[in-house]
């Protein structure tokens, strides 16, 4: 057995593993209890794992837990600070974004990542930051649309949006 | 034995999700009101601490828990609960799947009730505490289960009126109510809450119906002009959680003594498990058992990841079958055409097809072939099940949980009120997945293991082993006469849909197939019609069913994929309209409305309801009237636009793709897409505005990306490299939902809410086909539409 430590959303948690290169994904789920990260497919194809350690967004299910030693985890029980939502977050609220909701730890960690390094990307750039985080709902429509409303300083719903018409 | 039946708190907590009172939950509500109104022994499960409170109330349940009886539909308080704080909880027997139909329940309801949306919270889909409609599928939460909500609401509203009356001592007929407030008309001073009639207290009041459909009471329902909430769109009330983490998902259950358990499948279809060599895997530390029966083989260990690596380090000996189990996927549709089909539907046959077409002025013919498409859902199958107290509680995602208890209780032998399935958020779900056999599995290990097992599937065994929608592969002959007037249509479709597995059968879920408990016979599956909406006076429709070598223990297994045959067979049929359109040198949109115009009216006025839909998508894209192909404009990226047109049972669609092709790689990228719907009375509309969209863009996602490719031994299509689905790059730039109201008497007092989460995925497939076409003067009669696909036929055209 090995005893790891990891700093997750600012709290220290020490692990005993017998294996220290036990994915990230199955200690921050089963032993530190923070299910926003998820399995999809343990391959880092999809993105439903992804948390945050050093700005980056990454996919928990193929990096060992050891080597996230030392650096500050970002799970997205983490984006939310001192009670208040993060933008995106409340922006997916107000765009109504999830449909079942399983890959939007995913979709919300790696806007995040993406804005806080780009925080202007234009609809190409949103695309493409975007391209390698799946959604099977499909809700990728409204994901754009909820990071465009972040970018663009738009805070609430808007119910006549103008690419919707009703007959 | 470990004794841990009751639901866990956070579990517990999340059954019954609302934004209005932050901190109240269930457990809240029956402690405070001292009373469970819908079982006693479901009172005892969630709340044990409850149980002197029981006693108190003459109503002492068994210290333990189970058994589970179902609650009673014909009881009024098995649907509704007030508390006496003006507030009311909806037990209902659906599930969400993500498409906000709880919102809706909660809607109707509260409208028929009288009483604030905020006010009211909703209970889905668990078997010992909602009644059993059935859980989710075929697009029936509201257009048949809603009429049940409705009416028992309505219900409600009138004894609690009835109470009133006595209570004020005024007569119902000058009473008022508002926001759960009954008033007399005249004073008033003179008013009470229902809280304050009935908070707490059961209803005891006796509903009538031969099932759960027909659930009724003596109060009508409201016309659809009183009804106040219905057709707002308040937000998802499951939304936030599932934005900041604070969801309790079915795939992160956890209870003391709980182990992780990972299947082995066998490495080829059709093979049979020699040998396992469990000292393979006993030094993985944590290991706790290999479980084998027949070919299912799991491996079970304390930790999650012990699970998964002692699973793959199994060494397992298998025995490959004598003969090929299946052609391979190039091979697929020779095949398909060759075999002699093991059903054919007797044919649908009006006036004389062939004469027709022996005399038509003009003769199109053309074959269009669908591969099997899979589920593959973003979240792999799991369940959870704990055995303790010689019960089973399984704890699942599955869209269809009364059916999981049953098929469970049947396959375990076990007595079905110890059975019972607590339904919880999961991925994404659209019809018959994986999601039935993962809970079977768990069940059956944790009767063996005789403790709490949790069971995940892996990316590579969700991808290969999920059920399939069949593959289709169409013949169709359409005569026009000189006018272009469509004469005459010949149709055959074959699906390769043989053993088409039903949900959560105990003969038919993967592991009844591996450990040799099936079915004799398999349940024959079914082929696709066009829609009878047009009106073609000769007509013959042939619709076969073909059957792979391998029948039993396949991975392409098939059973109902969101709409189960309506993707494949729009494409066909819209394409071939498309066609013959062209060869009458006609505009494609003024082509489907004279065809429509030539059919009949239906008692729904579908007829009518189609023409809107086609006329409206056509106004919202601004649609130019001119034959496809368009004039080709030369350059290397070309553009065009397609219309299809789909009915699903009274839900009428038409959808326009614009796309660009690119040829020289053969890419198609999907500019814009407009979509005009009619599902009669809209509850939600925003809600519905987003169904539309995420149903339209798998339904994109199947015509660009999605198919099962197979070798001859076993599937080859198992991660999102090797089954590729769409991405953020391939969404349209825009959308347009257009939301149509096409009765001709727009303001019917009964206007239905059909239908919403599946006819839009029918006609993307064909629209987009026909966009390509319109580009291209290429007609792309094989899905998916990859680039090399097109670059071929793009090549062989030239």
């Amino acid at each position: 057995m090995s005893m790891i430590t990891l700093t997750v959303n600012g709290a220290t948690h020490r692990v005993d593993l017998d294996d220290p290169s036990t994915p990230l994904l199955y200690v921050l789920r089963n032993d530190i209890g923070l299910e926003g990260p998820r399995f999809g497919c343990g391959l880092g194809q999809c993105g439903a794992c992804t948390v945050i350690i050093k700005g980056e967004a990454v996919r928990s299910c193929s990096r060992p837990a050891s080597s996230a030693q030392g650096a500050d985890i970002t799970t997205l029980e983490g984006l939310a600070k001192d009670g208040k939502l993060h933008p995106l977050q409340q922006a997916w609220i107000d765009e109504q974004v999830p449909a079942c909701g399983f890959c939007q730890n995913g979709q919300l960690m790696t806007a995040k990542a993406m804005l806080d390094k780009n925080p202007n990307p234009t609809d190409a750039e949103i695309r493409q930051g975007m391209a390698n985080t799946l959604c099977r709902c499909m809700t990728y429509y409204r994901i754009q649309s909820a990071i465009k409303r972040v970018v663009t300083g738009t805070r609430t719903a808007d119910a006549a949006d103008d690419r919707e018409v009703t007959a | 034995m470990i004794r841990n039946t009751e639901i866990p708190k956070h579990i517990e907590d999340a059954l019954e999700r609302e934004a209005r009172q932050p901190g109240t939950s269930r457990r809240d509500f029956i402690r405070n009101t001292g009373l469970f109104v819908v079982s006693v022994s479901a009172a005892t499960i969630l709340n044990p601490a409850l149980e002197p409170a029981l006693a108190a109330a003459g109503q002492a349940p068994a210290r333990g828990a189970g058994p589970y009886p179902d609650p009673d539909f014909h009881q009024l308080d098995a649907w509704i609960a007030i508390r006496p704080d003006n507030t009311a909880t909806f037990f209902v027997g659906k599930t969400d799947l993500g498409q906000g139909t709880g919102t809706a329940f909660r809607q109707i309801m509260a409208d028929e009730l009288d009483i604030p949306y905020a006010s009211t919270s909703c209970v889905m889909g668990t078997t010992n505490l909602t009644v059993d409609q059935g859980g989710s599928g075929g697009s029936d939460a509201l257009q048949t289960d809603g009429y049940p909500m409705r009416r028992v609401a309505a219900e409600a509203r009138r004894v609690l009126l009835d109470m009133a009356s006595t209570q004020l001592g005024v007569p119902v007929a000058q009473l008022a109510v508002s926001d759960g407030v009954v008033s007399s008309k005249t004073d008033a001073s003179k008013k009470v809450t229902y809280g304050q009639l009935i908070g707490g207290k059961r209803f005891n009041v006796t509903l009538t119906g031969a099932n759960t459909d027909a659930t009724t009471g003596v109060a009508k329902i409201k016309p659809v002009q009183d009804l106040k909430i219905v057709g707002t769109s308040p937000q998802r009330y499951d939304i936030p959680g599932k934005v900041d983490g604070s969801v309790k998902w079915a795939v992160g259950v956890k209870v003391p003594g709980m182990v992780h358990a990972r299947n082995v499948r066998p490495p080829f279809a059709g093979a049979k498990l020699v040998s396992v060599d469990e000292s393979s895997v006993r030094s993985v530390p944590g290991f706790v058992k290999v479980v084998t029966k027949g070919n299912y083989v799991a491996v079970v260990c304390e930790r999650e990841e012990q699970a998964i690596k002692a699973a793959r380090q199994l060494k397992a000996t298998w025995q490959r079958p004598a003969t090929a189990p299946f052609p391979a996927s190039e091979d697929l549709f020779k095949f398909m055409r060759a075999a002699t089909p093991t059903f054919s539907a007797p044919p649908v046959v009006a006036g004389d097809a062939a004469a027709a077409l022996s005399g038509a002025a003009k003769v199109v013919e053309a074959e269009y072939d669908v591969p099997y498409q899979g589920h593959t859902s973003i979240g792999p199958a799991h369940a959870m099940a704990d055995p303790s107290n010689d019960q089973m509680t399984i704890y699942s995602n599955d869209m269809k949980s009364y059916g999981l208890r049953n098929g469970v209780a049947q396959f375990l032998d076990i007595p079905r009120d110890r059975v019972r399935v607590v339904w919880m958020d999961g991925p994404q779900a659209f019809g018959r997945t994986a999601a039935d056999d993962a809970g079977f599995e768990a069940a059956f290990l944790a009767k063996e293991l005789g403790r709490p097992v949790r069971v995940q599937w892996m990316r590579q065994e969700e991808t290969a082993w999920d059920t399939k929608g069949p593959a289709f592969a169409f013949k169709i002959r359409g005569g026009l006469d000189a006018q272009g007037n469509v004469v005459a249509l010949d149709y055959e479709a074959r699906a390769a849909d043989h053993n088409h597995v039903g949900y959560n059968e105990p003969d038919t879920v993967l592991i009844a197939q591996l450990t040799g408990q099936r079915k004799a016979t398999p349940a024959r599956g079914g082929s696709g019609a066009p829609t009878e909406i047009y009106g073609i006076p000769n007509q013959r429709l042939v619709q076969h069913v073909v059957s792979l070598p391998l029948v039993w223990e396949t991975p392409l297994r098939t059973g109902n994929l969101r709409d189960p045959m309506g993707p494949q067979t729009a494409f066909a049929t819209e394409s071939f309209i498309d066609e013959m359109a062209a060869a009458a040198k006609m505009d494609p949109v003024a082509f489907r409305l004279k065809l429509v115009n030539a059919g009949k009216e239906d008692s729904g006025f579908k007829k009518a309801r189609s023409i809107a839909v086609i006329e409206a998508a056509a106004k919202a894209y601004g649609w130019d009237a001119r034959p496809s192909p368009k004039a080709a404009t030369g350059g290397n990226v070309v553009t065009g636009r397609g219309i299809a047109y789909g009915v699903r049972n009274q839900t009428v669609v038409a959808e326009i793709a614009e796309v660009e092709v690119d040829r020289r790689t053969g890419h198609v990228r999907i500019v814009r897409m407009v979509v005009a719907h009619d599902c009669g009375l809209m509850v939600n509309p925003e809600g519905l505005r987003r169904t539309l969209e995420c149903g339209l863009l798998h339904s994109l996602s199947r015509a660009l990306h999605e198919e099962v490719t197979f070798d001859t031994e076993k599937v080859t299509s198992v991660d999102w490299r090797t089954s590729p689905t769409l991405r953020h790059t391939d969404t349209p730039e825009k959308i347009d939902i257009v939301l149509v109201n096409g009765d001709p008497d727009k303001n019917r007092q009964d206007l239905p809410h059909y239908g919403a989460g599946e006819t839009v995925c029918k006609p993307a497939l064909a629209a987009v086909a026909n966009a390509i076409f319109d580009a291209t003067g290429v007609r792309l009669r094989r899905v998916p539409f990859k680039d090399a696909r097109v670059l071929a036929a793009l090549k062989a055209s030239t």
